[in-house]
């Protein structure tokens, strides 16, 4: 069933009816149904993890991606809702872990991307450290923007080819358009990645984008994270369309879907559509279907959400779908992921520590930040 | 000294700097194998290939946000906007993207690029293909906006505006196209951000944009057969803007008339009448005076556009009412 039209009565009957992992198996087929031409990467099973040339590191790598963003996500919704400690407008990526790790994992470093205002999941990937991001998020001159771009810009840190983060919805489509022109024009086989959600396929931007991007075949990876909701605003109602790969179809663009939840399945999806792109083989457009923790942004719960769709997409959480697994084929212990938690959870409060010790830039420096001098 | 056409000069800009500099890359609607609706581009698809002189689809987001990621990715990218009536449809990459991006990246991220647009005011094109409203970029910072007024200048500041490492809004005139006047041989540039004193005189100052600096100058003749002389500036970047070289001549002359093709309310001589007011008060001898469009959209009748539009005699009336 394509999720078209009753996406809606298909996800809730999904989720009400049926286990975690074929809730995966359908929301991969429910995009592909009627575009033979889409390529699917549906979960990947246990038994099946280390197939594609997919080593026990790369794994473990992706699983910490996730973790790291995981605990520096919570730790920053507890800055916000508990501590009052962080203030504005913070979008995060708690449950589409899976994406940023899978998606930016089959990058090579000096791949680029360009990331949205839900942007934290993506730096991390990228390999941003934590102190500059957390610093930012506190509006403090160490941050990675010195504290004038705040957490929707946060991503922003070309060092490790991080080159932009907008805060308008669709707007980084065409963008990455144009860093694909002079990807293509610098002939070294880079490419650049882009992300945005099942919103911003709505906008005159993404399409306009993703036109010339066809048009001029430039190496870019258009990753759309389809968490089904823009803000409350379903993409059953909103999305005229048979799924978002789908419209990529419209405009001669290769086009996959991949399961959002599950890193294995993106990290294979966007591989290969890195390949092509790297080969002159043009753009991809790939839809990863996910599911956000919390609402749209921090102080927003989501609770306008069907409860079972919910409680469905919580049994699929990324992060314990990929250890159980790793347990299941024998390629981690227990004692592996207390490692990494154990990492993580002290270089998010070294980070938190860095944040709050440092100092916010001088108003009067401000002026020399607005012209390249 | 040779004379060229101000789309030539533009050309030859635009050439040159495509010769200097491989990163140059050109971008827009009809702008390759049609070479620019006003033949801006003549020749150059010929010569650089469609690598570099790229015909786009009908797509004005993504003709600056694509040249906004170009930028990003090392390249140098000249964008053309065919109208300028048709910016707004561009202005979220414009205002909000590329004009943002060095501030509020702590200065990390550049944006070289230029965004070439024109309007064709006098051209009997109607409300929706004449409009001109710069001002709208004075709330942008982090934008430069240049308004040439003579072949000359629009060569030397578009070389300017290649190399400069903002992003550049740079306001053709669709009136001036054809208009012939002396470009030098060889390499020059204009800085960015400076006026030029078109004309000196004792009696009163005129500030005029782009397509009027031509009226103004004309007005110039006729007052001075009248017995007042004017000193014609022509700021041909508002952003940023030479207010020194202006106070200074109003410091001398007393008197401030504005004058350009926009309309009167929120438009350029509003800001520049407000910066002088607030920096020369005690140096005026009278009102400070915009010659501007009515508050209106743009008739197509040609009669009734030439009666809407800025000219000689409206200034040289601005003139008199000043002086008496």
């Amino acid at each position: 069933m394509p999720y078209g039209a009753d996406f809606k009565q298909q996800a809730i009957h999904m989720h009400g009816t049926h286990s975690p992992a074929a809730v995966g198996e359908q929301i991969m087929a429910s995009g592909t149904a009627r575009f033979e031409t889409v390529k699917s990467f549906g979960p990947v099973e246990a038994n099946e993890l280390t197939k594609h040339a997919m080593s026990r590191e790369r794994l473990l790598q992706m699983l910490r991606k996730m973790i790291e963003i995981r605990r520096f996500e919570e730790r920053v919704e507890r800055l916000f809702l508990q501590e009052g400690a962080l203030i504005g407008p913070s979008h995060l990526y708690l449950g589409e872990e899976a994406v940023a790790a899978g998606a930016v994992g089959a990058l090579d470093d000096d791949d680029l991307i360009i990331s949205t205002y839900r942007g934290h999941g993506h730096a991390i990937a990228k390999g941003v450290p934590m102190k500059p991001l957390m610093a930012e998020l506190f509006g403090k001159s160490t941050g990675t923007c010195k504290g004038l771009g705040g957490s929707m810009h946060v991503a922003i840190y070309p060092e490790k080819g991080s080159v932009y983060a907008t805060a308008i919805v669709g707007s980084g489509v065409p963008i990455a358009t144009g860093v694909g022109l002079a990807l293509q024009r610098e002939g070294k086989g880079r490419v650049v990645m882009t992300f945005f959600g099942d919103g911003a396929t709505n906008t005159g931007a993404f399409h306009e984008g993703i036109n010339l991007a066809s048009v001029w075949k430039v190496p870019v990876i258009f990753v759309c994270e389809n968490n089904m909701y823009a803000m409350s605003t379903r993409a059953d109602y909103a999305v005229a369309a048979e799924s978002v790969a789908a419209r990529a179809q419209a405009y001669k663009m290769r086009s996959m879907v991949a399961d959002g939840n599950d890193p294995v399945s993106v990290y294979l999806a966007a591989k290969e559509a890195i390949d092509a792109a790297r080969n002159g083989q043009g753009a991809t457009l790939l839809e990863c279907m996910t599911y956000k923790l919390h609402g749209h942004g921090v102080y927003d719960k989501g609770d306008y959400r069907p409860k079972e769709e919910i409680e469905a997409w919580l049994k699929r959480d990324p992060i314990d779908g990929l250890e159980a697994r790793l347990l299941k084929a024998n390629l981690a212990s227990q004692a592996d992921f207390e490692k990494i938690e154990k990492k993580v959870a002290a270089e998010v409060e070294e980070s938190l520590a860095f944040a709050k010790a440092s100092p916010v830039l001088p108003f009067d420096e401000l002026a020399k930040y607005v012209y390249v001098r | 000294m040779p004379e060229l056409t101000y789309a030539d000069a533009l050309r030859e800009a635009l050439r040159e700097e495509m010769l200097r500099d491989p990163r140059v890359v050109l971008m827009g609607e009809e702008i390759g194998v049609f070479e620019g609706v006003y033949k801006v581009t003549r020749g150059l698809l010929k010569e650089f290939g469609p690598e570099r002189v790229r015909d786009t689809p009908i797509s004005e987001a993504a003709i600056a946000g694509a040249a906004i990621g170009a930028a990003l990715g090392g390249l140098k990218p000249v964008a053309e906007i065919m109208y300028m009536d048709f910016l707004p449809i561009a202005l979220d990459q414009i205002a909000t993207q590329a004009a943002k991006m060095h501030f509020m990246s702590g200065g990390k991220l550049k944006v070289p690029m230029v965004l070439r647009t024109q309007y064709s005011l006098g051209r009997v094109h109607g409300a929706q293909h004449s409009q001109f409203f710069p001002s709208v970029l004075f709330q942008v910072p982090g934008l430069k906006v240049v308004l040439p007024s003579t072949p000359h200048d629009a060569k030397g500041l578009l070389k300017s505006a290649i190399r400069d490492e903002n992003p550049v809004v740079f306001i053709e005139s669709g009136m001036l196209y054809r208009t012939k006047g002396p470009v030098p041989d060889g390499e020059y540039v204009i800085p960015l951000g400076q006026c030029d004193v078109k004309k000196t005189g004792n009696d009163i100052t005129i500030v005029a944009v782009s397509r009027v600096v031509t009226e103004a100058l004309a007005a110039a003749v006729k007052l001075e057969e009248q017995g007042i002389t004017a000193d014609i500036i022509d700021p041909r970047t508002i952003q940023p803007l030479d207010l020194p070289t202006i106070l200074e001549s109003v410091k001398k002359t007393g008197r401030l008339i504005i004058a350009s093709d926009d309309v009167k309310c929120g438009g350029i001589g509003s800001e520049i009448a407000a910066q002088v007011v607030e920096e020369a008060f005690d140096s005026l001898d009278a009102p400070i005076l915009r010659v501007a469009a009515p508050d209106m959209p743009i008739p197509f009748s040609p009669t009734l556009e030439q009666a809407y539009m800025p000219n000689a005699q409206k200034i040289i009336e601005a003139a008199k009412r000043l002086i008496g």
